[in-house]
């Protein structure tokens, strides 16, 4: 069952399309019921195909395709740090290292208080910033340092 | 600067008009896209208008402006889409059918993930309203009663920044009904990915604004004919529409003249990587490349140069020699062997291996890789492998010309342009930096690593 609050999000985002077009808010409804459930299990993928009136197996594609849906539990907070080429150069693999070493997990990999998770990203479109991460895919920390790192992994203890 | 206004454009009724374009110069930059950036609340609307925003949609439509001359003014602005291809915006805009009995769409590509682009954010974070108002006048002219602004998932802020902006511009009466009292309505939404690259591709986009998994279609048919829905739908990226109000207020001449021929106006460049200052520079084009090197803080930790990825990784990489004498322009980097792309200035200095970078983006095209066309979901992940063998030692030299066999197979014969994107730096990597690759597979190590000594870093150990 959804939430009042998701059903309410979720409207919003079906009036951006044309009434016989429900599961083009499919990306839009996946992400708000992960941001309040934390990931997307099987029974919220099952809720959202309900509430748009799509198939099933329309939703599970969605979310399997697009990199920053988790169908897998990533703890309370998921920090994804971008590794790729502007990131690289600006030395995001010592961040890494610091977060690898700070949280002791690797990538993919939840804390053992089911706090914090690691991955990897692709270009997050930000790339001046590098080194950068998000947290829960919606806030971005830029132009990290390790110290900067600790400060924030600080706050969300 | 005198600015010439097209005898078929009417001058605008308020005090930004004939011969006075606002143009702010922020440190040499030319902001134009970004001109409200020099202001104390850049993205607000207040400030928007007070530079003269939405005075150009507002007199094209009271005036009902006729759609062949908006056109007509794009096309002389030499105005060509800032999304990588180049492709003239106002030719473009000609295709879209004129007479269509239904709703037509406008697009907006703000996806870009491809690594070292990051301009289009700047504008949605900075100057929301004129890219809203380049929208609103690209919707008038070709007649689309609906649009969506497709933005990158990974930057939320500014996703919700724009939603913002689109509720202001609303309420102002700039979206929606009936605009200015005629019976012009156009509404517009953002909607956003949730991280694949692959999306930045116009069909893929359009698939997954339909809530579908973004897979790119087969061209023909094109967009202009069956888009989103099906429909009609033009597609454009940010920068290009935000280019639209300040041609529409001082005229595709003006425009023209601010670059150079066949590269009309302003561009963003997002110079990232070994600069000092890296981050957006909107500049002339046709600027020396030395002129934004030295913008952008020069080389990092006053490092020599070696290579610079002028467009994105889909634009070949140029080496130092290559580059230092380039103009930044679409005639002046493809003179140079190279191309504008998206104007994503990648800076490499001396301390960089060649092996490892190229290693990290076909990395990146195999992960991206949509998967749906054999030679570049097989080809990009082959490649991967091959340059991850060098990597760690275990190359072989006949991997080089095994690199170069398998890219060249990949590049023409796919779906989408990503394959022959993907191909692109291991055949400009390999082709300018081959001793580099070749002391890898000899040494199993970096060359890079046993001269990195002796730069000043302390990050090596002196040896
Ligand atoms: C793999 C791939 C990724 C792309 N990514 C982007 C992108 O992020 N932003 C963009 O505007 N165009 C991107 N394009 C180009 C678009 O398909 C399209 O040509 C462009 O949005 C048209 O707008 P323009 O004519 O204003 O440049 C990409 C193309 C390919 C093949
Ligand atoms: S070229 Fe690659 S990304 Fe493009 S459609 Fe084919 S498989 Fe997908
Ligand atoms: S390369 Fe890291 S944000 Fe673009």
């Amino acid at each position: 069952m959804l939430s009042p609050q998701a059903i309410e999000k979720i409207d919003y985002e079906l009036t951006k399309y044309p009434a016989d077009q429900r599961i083009a808010a499919v990306m839009s409804a996946l992400r708000i019921v992960q941001t309040e459930r934390g990931w997307l299990s099987k029974e919220s993928i099952t809720d959202v195909s309900q509430y748009l009136r799509i198939p099933e197996i329309a939703a599970l594609e969605v979310a399997g395709f697009y990199n920053m849906y988790d169908l897998s539990p990533v703890g309370q907070y998921k920090i994804t740090v971008c590794t790729n080429i502007s990131c690289m150069l600006r030395d995001s693999d010592e961040i890494v290292d610091h977060l690898k070493a700070k949280l002791g997990v690797g990538f993919n990999e939840v804390t053992a208080d089911g706090k914090f998770c690691l991955k990897e990203g692709e270009c997050m479109g930000a790339c001046g910033g590098a080194p950068l991460m998000t947290v829960n895919n919606h806030t971005m920390h830029e132009f990290l340092t390790p110290e900067k790192v600790d400060a924030i992994l600080e706050e969300l203890k | 600067m005198t600015t010439p206004i097209s005898a078929k454009i009417p001058t605008p009724a308020n005090s930004y008009e004939a011969g006075k374009p606002v143009m702010t110069d922020l440190n040499g930059q030319t902001l134009l896209c970004l001109r409200t950036l020099a202001e104390e609340n850049p993205a607000s609307l207040e400030t928007y208008i007070k530079l003269g925003g939405y005075s150009a949609l507002k007199r094209i439509v009271s005036e009902k402006t006729k759609a062949t001359d908006i056109i007509t003014q794009v096309k002389t602005s030499g105005l060509r889409g800032r999304g990588g291809a180049g492709f003239p915006t106002g030719l473009k805009w000609s295709f879209m059918p004129r007479y269509f009995d239904g709703v037509k769409y406008l697009v907006c590509n703000s996806d870009e993930g491809e690594p070292g682009t990051f301009k289009d954010r700047d504008i949605i974070r900075y100057n929301p309203h004129q890219l809203i108002e380049g929208m609103a006048i690209a919707a008038y002219t070709l007649g689309a009663r609906v649009g969506y602004n497709y933005i990158h998932g990974e930057i939320w802020q500014d996703y919700e920044i724009f939603e913002a902006a689109l509720h202001e511009a609303k309420a102002a009466g700039y979206l929606g009904e009936n605009l200015f009292g005629t019976n012009f309505c156009f509404d517009l939404y953002a909607v956003h990915g949730y991280g694949a690259y692959i999306c930045g591709e116009e069909t893929a986009l359009i698939e997954s604004i339909e809530g579908k998994k973004g897979q790119p279609r087969f061209k023909p048919p094109f967009p202009a004919s069956y888009g989103v829905f099906g429909k009609p739908t033009n597609v454009n990226n940010t920068e290009s529409y935000a280019s639209i109000p300040w041609i529409m207020q001082h005229g595709g001449e003006a425009f023209a003249a601010l670059g150079v021929p066949n590269s009309g106006g302003t561009k963003l460049f997002s110079v990232s990587g070994h600069v000092g200052k890296p981050g957006n520079y909107e500049v002339k084009m046709g600027t020396p490349f030395t002129e934004l090197l030295e913008m952008a803080g020069g080389v990092w930790k006053g490092r020599k140069l070696k290579a610079v990825i002028p467009g994105g990784p889909s634009t070949p990489v140029m080496p130092a020699s290559a580059i230092m004498g380039a103009t930044m322009d679409y005639e002046g980097l493809s003179k140079a062997r190279s191309s504008l792309g998206a104007g994503s200035m990648i800076v490499m200095d001396e301390t960089t291996c060649m092996v490892k970078a190229l290693h990290r983006l076909s990395y990146f095209f195999y992960e991206e890789s949509c998967g749906q066309c054999t030679p570049c979901r097989e080809g990009t992940g082959w490649v991967y492998r091959v340059i991850t063998r060098i990597v760690n030692g275990k190359g072989k030299m006949e991997d080089l010309d095994l690199l170069t066999d398998v890219s060249n197979n990949i590049s023409g014969r796919t779906i989408c342009a990503l394959g022959e994107a993907a191909a692109t730096p291991v055949l400009s990597f390999i082709k300018h930096f081959r001793p580099e690759f070749e002391y890898y597979i000899q040494h199993g190590k970096s060359m890079v690593e046993s001269q990195i000594d002796a730069v000043v870093d302390g990050k090596a150990e002196p040896k």
